[in-house]
């Protein structure tokens, strides 16, 4: 390796510098950037809407002319030349200049609001959301906010992102309709239809609610706050509670059984669908090592318990005893804590077999930590949990995870980490998620006979970290917690061995297969069936 | 403990490791001067491409070896002294073995060219052939052109290879299709036109005469059989690979073209063992080739011979023909027997979609029915049913009614097999 990369560096370079309409259209985008800057620096643009207009245009149009520059006069089909030569894509220079652009942007954003000139005590904004305030005007009636910023920058990422992924992927029909679906979800579940909703007349301060966004992803879904504004919204808050409950409880676990986690992950999740559009670029970059696998477990799972705590915690301490909501504050602990043991129960009766040692420990000291802060609560009362209040473990578990693990290092460092650092190793839902698809689901990846050459492409390209190469190999099928199933490995594998699929139940872990190829006695031998 | 070495860290030497691992507790070393830890071979061209680094197509971790108690040992055999059980290193240190096992792959054909061995002419087999490539051929400016011989698996990767780095090839081959020695005639015309829509000057029944070099002495053009002269820097030869079996001319091991071996992949010297693309049938397996230089051979012989050595005796005895391939954009899977032309007594029966880069041939015999082969281009098909079927010797228009049920497209992929059932009726509805 040191002998090769010396060779190239005497002779020179395969090419990766950006041709001259991949230029210009970088340089469109860069302008629509630049007046955003211009407006962050406060430079009082006239015509505000205008000046949006034409930010928000230029930067699409410079994503998508990008993309027309890239795949336009090439034909479909796999586009991964000269991905580990660009510096960008391989963690070189500009990776790490944009790492650190997009980890400041993220620290203003959820930090320092006022630097991007969000009007304190009722003043006007100013500055970059103030360039904002018309499109918020125009969808609901008030001024912007820095999410509101956020949110449409989201989306407009993942929209022109999205366009140059299919782009990309024009040849296969399931990265086309995936990516059209997370484009339409975020656009309108968590974009148009919670901002004009939030902006009609019969409501009454609703808060911004993207029906998609399940608990425990969307953390704060039961803080006292939001649930009474809920309720303060009769039929119509309490409908949309309700179907965040089912969405928990009903509607997830149907789902992932027949579809594995990708439904969520992969199809309609914004999180992950700016990781598939515009963090595309980036997906090579996770590491795939087993200590790198080991870490995700570990604390993907730790995460999900400080949620879980965190939740509890909160609604414990506004629930009372005093009849103000239908659940009391005892009920509410004796419910959660029987049905974490008898979820405990049942996947240790009908599924213990199926779990690795550590997954069983970690269960087990997980289910105990759990059930002993639900203990200290009941005899603690309602107010703090040892010293803590019960709003400072739940405003740590906001910063913590969802200020600085889901957006400074999970966005911000796209080019460093990978484009799923935060799905992997961070994100509740994904483990929740993650434990239904490895115990009950339907889908799982199968392999293809004896067809695999062992080349890599399928673990190189992989999001998630997952070595897809070493089940392929052996002939097994990939049946992984952490899979969003973004059929990336199928679509760059070279020989058709790797398929997503949702079939029956039987069967669907292998371990004990064999490649195909043999006589079939040897087969039978190789597999210990003989 | 006995000891087993292995010459050779390909598919073929690290399968029979990994095997007789599983069975026993043997002491195993593994020898290669190529690289200190297995690679697939398959993927070098990705490396090239960018798509991947070097590191990529490690398929264990570093660990793995040492956590397996496989010794690796980076160094050249020059010689085997198979009276003492004994393989010479350059280093100068002897091994003994008490089961020598011969995984030595193969090296690109060179067939007296004019000029074969000049400085930027070369095959890609070998770690060592990318690390010369990247020096030969980096980039457009240095490689203003290059020339690649012989219509394989190989050279159409190579091509692929150069497209990716925007250098303009010119690709001979001898035939009138592509690689059209092994596909029939409309799929290798297929091919071809594929080849050709890359931008690939590809010309078909043209042959290399010889290489000139320049001052100093470095390849400057080519002179085809037809007398045009092509300027070039990088001359790839792609006319096939033969084993790699020169270091044994004395080892009193019998070689042919490959190394002799009989069911039990045993060579003409007891505890001497051969697999892989080295390797050479005395007695050729079914309709098999004596010598395979095919990644799943060398896998599969693996597996058998780790059987033989760890004390239950298993014949080289493979199963149904399969093999598979990737043209630039175009994929192909192959089940069974499809020959260039159809076997006395059996038929071709192609489909062709009409985007040009979706086909189907099957072979089949005339009289009986029977399915024979299938080549798929663009559809992906499951190993498993097609395997099945030729067990059950399926008839062909059995296999055509339920060609569904074999594929393997990713969801939500448009599937033509209604198309090819049309098509196959009206087709034998002519003959008939």
């Amino acid at each position: 390796m040191s002998v090769y990369q010396r060779n190239m560096s005497l002779t020179g370079e395969p090419p990766k510098a950006l041709s001259r309409s991949e230029k210009v259209a970088s340089a469109i985008g860069m302008i629509g950037l630049f007046i955003l800057v211009l407006a962050f620096f406060n430079v009082n643009l006239p015509w505000k809407g205008a000046w949006l207009t034409a930010s928000l245009v230029l930067i699409c149009g410079g994503v998508i002319a990008f993309a027309k520059a890239q795949y336009g006069n090439k034909q479909a089909g796999i586009k991964n030349d000269g991905v580990w030569f660009k510096d960008l894509s391989s963690r070189g220079f500009y990776g790490w200049v944009l790492a650190i652009f997009l980890t400041s942007f993220y620290i203003v954003l959820y930090f320092y609001a006022e630097l991007l000139g969000q009007g304190a005590n009722g003043a006007s904004n100013t500055g970059l959301i103030g360039l904002f305030d018309p499109l918020s005007y125009l969808l609901k009636g008030k001024p912007a906010s820095q999410w509101f910023v956020y949110g449409t920058l989201y989306t407009v990422a993942i929209l022109s992102f999205g366009i140059k992924f299919i782009w990309k992927y024009r040849h296969n029909s399931y990265e086309v309709i995936r990516t059209g679906s997370v484009m339409f979800f975020q656009t309108a579940f968590a974009f148009f239809i919670p901002e004009i909703m939030a902006g009609l007349n019969a409501t009454k301060d609703l808060p911004y609610y993207d029906l998609k966004n399940v608990w425990p992803l969307n953390y704060y879904l039961f803080d006292q706050w939001n649930i009474d504004q809920l309720l303060a919204n009769g039929s119509l808050g309490l409908t949309m509670l309700l179907f965040g409950i089912a969405s928990i409880f009903v509607i997830t676990p149907i789902l992932t059984y027949k579809y594995g986690k990708r439904w969520y992950c992969s199809w309609v999740c914004g999180c992950g669908g700016l990781a598939e559009t515009a963090g595309d670029a980036f997906r090579q970059l996770s590491d795939k090592s087993t200590r790198a696998w080991k870490i995700e477990r570990w604390l993907i799972h730790t995460v999900l318990v400080f949620a879980v705590i965190s939740t509890v915690g909160v609604i414990h301490s506004y629930l009372g005893n005093d009849g103000k909501y239908w659940l009391t504050a005892t009920s509410f602990l004796i419910s959660v804590a029987v049905f974490l043991t008898v979820l405990f129960a049942l996947i240790w009766i009908f599924k213990r077999d199926e779990l690795q040692q550590d997954a069983k420990y970690g269960a087990i000291g997980f289910l105990v930590i759990i059930l002993a802060f639900i203990a200290i609560h009941f005899m603690a009362g309602t107010e703090s949990l040892f010293f803590f209040k019960h709003y400072a473990v739940r405003s740590t578990y906001g910063f913590l995870i969802g200020s600085i693990f889901s957006g400074v290092i999970g966005t911000g460092f796209y080019p460093i980490l990978g484009s799923r650092a935060w799905c992997r190793f961070g994100c509740p839902m994904a483990a929740i998620l993650g434990m239904q698809q490895r115990l009950f689901s339907k889908f799982r990846i199968t392999t293809n006979g004896g067809q695999c050459i062992s080349c890599g492409n399928c673990s190189t390209y992989c999001e998630m970290g997952i070595d897809v190469r070493a089940y392929a190999q052996k002939g097994e099928n990939i049946i992984r917690s952490s899979c969003v199933g973004c059929g990336i490995c199928s679509a760059v594998c070279p020989r058709g061995v790797l398929k997503l699929e949702n079939g029956p139940l039987e069967g669907r872990i292998n371990s004990k297969a064999v490649l195909l190829g043999q006589d079939p006695d040897l087969m039978e031998l190789l597999s210990g069936k003989k | 403990m006995e000891h087993i070495v292995i010459i050779g860290n390909g598919i073929a030497g690290v399968t029979v490791a990994r095997h007789i691992r599983k069975l026993s507790d043997k002491r195993i070393t593994i020898i290669s001067a190529e690289s200190e830890f297995f690679f697939s071979r398959t993927a070098l061209m990705y490396v090239y491409m960018g798509h991947m680094k070097f590191e990529h197509t490690q398929p264990y971790e570093n660990d793995f070896w040492s956590k397996n108690r496989i010794e690796l040992v980076h160094d050249y055999v020059h010689t085997v002294e198979t009276t003492a059980k004994k393989v010479h290193l350059n280093s100068g240190r002897d091994i003994i073995y008490d089961k020598l096992v011969l995984a030595t792959g193969s090296i690109s054909n060179k067939f007296g060219w004019p000029g074969q061995d000049l400085e930027g002419v070369q095959g890609l087999v070998s770690k060592q052939d990318l690390e010369q490539l990247e020096i030969t051929a980096p980039n457009n400016k240095i490689c203003k052109r290059a020339v690649i011989i012989g219509g394989g698996l190989i050279g159409v990767e190579l091509a692929e290879m150069m497209a990716s780095r925007h250098i303009p090839v010119t690709f001979l081959i001898r035939e009138k299709g592509f690689w059209s020695g092994v596909l029939p005639m409309p799929n290798a015309q297929l091919i071809s036109r594929h080849v050709k829509s890359h931008h690939i000057d590809l010309r078909e029944e043209e042959e290399m005469a010889e290489i000139i070099p320049d001052d100093s002495g470095k390849v400057k053009a080519i002179i085809t059989k037809k007398g045009e002269t092509i300027p070039c820097d990088f001359v790839g030869l792609c006319a096939g690979v033969r084993p790699r079996i020169s270091f044994l001319e004395n080892s009193g091991i019998e070689l042919q073209r490959g190394i002799l071996v009989d069911r039990h992949l045993e060579t003409s010297v007891k505890d001497v063992y051969a697999i892989g693309d080295c390797a050479q049938q005395r007695e050729p397996v079914g309709e098999r080739k004596p010598i395979e230089a095919v990644w799943y051979t060398g896998r599969m012989m693996g597996e058998a011979l780790a059987q033989t050595i760890c004390g239950n005796p298993t014949q080289w005895n493979p199963g149904h023909w399969f093999n598979s391939a990737k043209f630039f954009d175009i994929e192909y899977q192959t089940y069974g027997w499809v020959w260039s032309n159809p076997k006395e007594g059996h038929a071709h029966f192609h489909w062709e979609h009409e985007d040009g880069v979706r086909a189907v041939t099957i072979e089949y015999d005339v009289a009986t029915r029977k399915f024979i082969g299938i080549n798929t281009f663009g559809i992906r098909m499951k190993h498993e049913v097609f395997d099945q079927w030729l067990t059950d010797q399926k008839t062909v228009d059995e296999v055509v009614a339920s060609l569904k049920e074999a594929c393997f497209n990713p969801e939500f992929f448009n599937r033509p097999f209604d198309l090819i059932k049309k098509e196959f009726q009206a087709t034998q509805n002519a003959t008939a």
